[in-house]
């Protein structure tokens, strides 16, 4: 990792746009940073925790987002510059105190960062966040490049301390996840000293108690700071027009849009026919800017991704000012040129422009692109997402497959938010039933498991990770408990929040910043609950799955079997073999064996290969981890296992 | 800041792969020689979920006028380097036109698709035709079984890179491939990295 705390004023450096970010934090003098570990927000915070000895930091993974954003609050209420960095649906999970922060006011620069992912590139939605600004009556701004990135996130710690609210910068995985060229500033020296003031009167926004009430004061206090950002937005360098002064068509857009539509405009050469009006403060927009710019011409097309935010507010815009700056014709979403799902692509801007330019674009020459039909090209195999080699969730969803065909009464698994979402997938044997919110295996399982009295006899089981349980399971599990609800809950522990890279959370003994801290031990947590508790080697294939169809039998409330054993990629397991695997050729009778290839048409390993020539089952030396699960799935013990001295 | 001219601006580099052969790691270490050499450089890549066993994709962008979007335009690619064969014919299909370049690793990971028997990987020969008939020039090396002997198939990647700095379309040399790593990567490491960059040289060297 790049410590961005090292690299020199007026350096120009290759930063991911999350490092940009946390640089920019630094550069504002950031003090206390929170966040729980999500796609494609997570580098911002490992950036920091990286520092945070140099730079006198407070960084830690939070239990969940709710309580990161009220760790980074609390810092701001104490006068200390404070960030909170979360992916979209993070907010979901802190919209309740964010609601009651903007009533609140802050103190403290303190600024909210969101990572949107258009398309689910890594997420199991695309739901926006900037819909939150708008509904919580807070200042939002969006980077359009790398270099904004860090100066956005900047100056949004100072406009939150000018105005006292929170400010949320709204990134998307395409500007987090990429990389660009981004000219440093300088990190400054002074040290802030944190104290709560609440002597004061009520409405005193620096040394008053920190309360959203009372509501009335304080809600109208809160939208006169929104008035004194729009005066802010409109003088904004964030906000940038490059084109003709009369432009044959306007395009409005923000964020990732920005660098699709500079390239599309670019790949047409139409510079001279279309205005970008690209903006950095997307709420409150900027009325007088807006209007100046929607004046010179009668054509705008909105360039942004998944639902129309932009497009919907300077509609509104439009409309009340339409005596003054004339009837317009808009491309959006609403008339269908641009899709309201999804990732954009400088494609999806071309062919938009096409289509209103009236000219045409062959992106790929027709001659060329038959070349890659049959019989001139080799056909080429999708290929389908799974679990790596040696990583226990595939052990362990074998041994929930087994263990529910076994019991015969069409149980299932509620799935929850983790690699092991791709328990729904072949790689987990189509195990998993449901998938929604993180917690919400354990919460639809609580539900199902009372059906009883409505005839449901089919066992419920959910499964969470060990991160995933501290988030947002623990309430569940309260819930059928106490409810007395009829499931098994599989605690999938593999020692780390594994797919965001390891990040440590509550159950572990070590913090963002690497010290020694207290872990809070899961199987005591389910015992104190009321649960009844079992601790397996997911690897222990019989004895797992033995467990499990105890559990299932018993139909006396809530039961978890916690599955324990380290993520494969896990630093202290990478690069280590704990057995050495071969396939004995003699014993493998390849497609003559009665199990119908067990091995590679179920198991599927990308470690355990067929051998088309040879018609055996092979270990791929390059791939395989050596855990040796595979040897106890083969009926002909044809896989052998020896341990690595 | 006075830099060479590219063949073409922007200049367009696909890195693909399978999630954990190194192709982020790649990537990055590409560009920061780029940049070091006074180029704007835009990386576009995903990480995450996309990595569990599925193809992933590094956009480069290099140019010396500006910064470009992090995906390049259908049938944009100057030059595809697949740390898998069968990835840079899926690279071609989105990316590829007559005179783009690709340089590919022989070894395959086959998909669980295949490895169950309903899909059907094409032979290393068929691959081969399949690529030198979509691009001007391709080049197949055996990185993986280079990387191999040097004790960690992950090496490569390194090993693609250093036999990209030896087709000559890009500015990028021996020293600051050095310079590069020295600042990113522990000092045990470094000799084993330069090692497998020099052995991807001198393969296309050859």
């Amino acid at each position: 990792m790049t410590n961005l705390a090292n690299i020199h004023e007026d350096a120009e450096s290759l930063l991911m746009g999350n490092e940009a970010i946390a640089r920019g934090a630094l550069e504002a003098g950031v003090n206390v940073a929170t966040s729980y570990p999500g796609t494609p927000a997570s580098e911002i915070i490992e950036n920091l925790a990286h520092v945070a000895r140099e730079r006198n930091l407070y960084v830690e993974w939070s239990a969940n987002e709710k309580v990161a954003l009220e760790v980074a609050a609390a810092a701001s209420f104490s006068q200390l510059r404070s960030l909170c960095a979360m992916k979209q649906v993070g907010v979901n999970v802190a919209a309740d105190f964010l609601l009651h922060l903007g009533l609140s006011g802050t103190r403290g620069g303190m600024v909210l960062v969101t990572c949107d992912d258009p398309g689910a590139l890594s997420s199991s939605n695309e739901g926006p966040s900037r819909h939150f600004a708008r509904m919580f009556e807070i200042p939002l701004l969006e980077p359009g490049d790398f270099q904004e990135a860090k100066d956005i996130t900047k100056w949004a710690f100072e406009l939150s301390e000018e105005i006292k609210t929170v400010v949320m910068v709204r990134s998307v995985t395409r500007v987090s996840h990429a990389s660009g060229n981004v000219r440093l500033g300088k990190l400054p020296e002074d040290e802030r000293h944190a104290e709560f003031k609440y002597d004061g009167l009520g409405l005193n926004a620096d040394e008053g108690p920190a309360e959203s009430v009372p509501v009335g004061e304080k809600h109208r206090l809160q939208q006169d700071k929104l008035i004194l950002a729009t005066k802010l937005f409109e003088e904004s360098p964030f906000n940038t027009y490059q084109g003709p002064e009369k432009p044959e068509l306007l395009i409005i857009t923000a964020s990732a849009g920005n660098l699709y539509t500079r390239e599309a405009i670019s790949v047409l050469r139409v510079e001279d026919r279309v205005g970008l009006l690209k903006l950095g403060t997307t709420w409150p927009l900027p009325p007088l800017l807006l209007k100046r710019y929607l004046s010179t011409t009668d054509k705008i097309m909105f360039v942004e991704e998944v639902l129309p935010f932009l497009e919907e507010n300077v509609k509104i815009l439009a409309a009340e000012n339409a005596r003054e700056i004339g009837v317009k014709t808009f491309y959006g979403k609403n008339e269908r040129t641009m899709p309201k799902t999804g990732e954009l692509n400088p494609d999806i801007v071309i062919s938009a422009l096409c289509k209103i330019l009236k000219t045409d674009y062959i992106a790929m020459d027709p001659e060329y692109e038959k070349k890659f039909q049959m019989p001139f090209s080799a056909e080429v195999p999708d290929r389908a997402r799974t679990f790596c080699p040696g990583c226990p969730h595939r052990a362990s969803f074998w041994s929930i497959h087994n263990a529910l065909q076994m019991d015969n009464r069409k149980g299932f698994v509620c799935g929850d938010i983790g690699c092991y979402s791709m328990g729904r997938f072949s790689s987990g044997f189509n195990t998993t039933k449901t998938l929604h919110a993180m917690g919400s295996g354990a919460g639809l399982a609580s539900g199902f498991g009372k059906l009883a009295q409505f005839g449901m006899d089919q066992p419920v089981l959910a499964v969470c990770g060990d991160s995933t349980f501290f988030h947002a399971v623990m309430p569940a599990l309260v819930n059928a408990v106490h409810h007395k609800s009829n499931i098994t809950l599989v605690v999938l522990d593999n020692s780390g929040t594994a797919m965001t890279g390891f990040q440590p959370h509550p159950g572990l003994s070590v913090n963002a910043m690497g010290d020694e801290v207290p872990e809070v031990d899961i199987s005591k947590v389910c015992d104190a609950i009321g649960a009844k508790v079992e601790i397996r080697d997911p690897f222990d294939l019989g004895e797992t799955q033995k467990t499990l169809n105890r559990m299932l039998e018993d139909k006396q409330g809530v039961k978890v079997l916690i599955l324990q054993q380290a993520c494969a990629l896990s630093p202290e397991k990478k690069h280590t073999k704990k057995y050495e695997m071969s396939v004995d050729e003699e014993l493998c009778i390849g497609e003559d064996c009665g199990c119908n290839r067990l091995c590679t048409r179920i198991f599927q390993c990308p470690g355990l290969v067929w051998d088309n020539d040879k018609k055996k089952a092979r270990i791929d030396e390059a791939l395989c981890v050596g855990c040796g699960v595979c040897s106890l799935i083969c009926p002909a013990g044809a896989i052998k296992r020896k341990e690595v001295a | 800041m006075a830099t060479k001219p590219l063949s073409k601006d922007p200049y367009n580099i696909v890195i693909t792969g399978v999630g954990g052969q190194g192709n982020v790691m790649a990537s990055r270490v590409l560009a920061n020689i780029l940049v070091r050499n006074g180029y704007y450089v835009t990386i576009g890549e995903t990480f995450g979920a996309s990595q569990r066993g599925g193809s992933v994709m590094s956009h480069i962008r290099v140019s010396r006028q500006c910064a470009w979007s992090p995906q390049i335009p259908r049938g944009r690619a100057d030059i595809a380097v697949s740390l898998e064969p069968i990835e840079a014919i899926r690279v071609l299909k989105k990316y590829g036109n007559p005179k783009i370049n690709a340089l590919s690793n022989t070894r395959p990971i086959y998909p669980v698709g295949v490895i169950a028997g309903q899909l059907t990987y094409p032979s290393l020969q068929e691959i081969k035709e399949s690529v030198k008939e979509l691009c001007l020039s391709s080049w197949f090396i055996d990185a993986t079984d280079e990387a191999m002997k040097l004790g960690n198939p992950i090496l490569g990647n390194i090993i693609m890179i250093g036999a990209l700095s030896r087709i000559g379309e890009l500015p990028m040399g021996r020293n600051d491939f050095k310079e590069v790593i020295s600042k990113s990567m522990q000092e045990d490491k470094l000799d084993i990295n330069l090692e497998a960059f020099d052995i991807g040289t001198s393969i296309v060297g050859q």
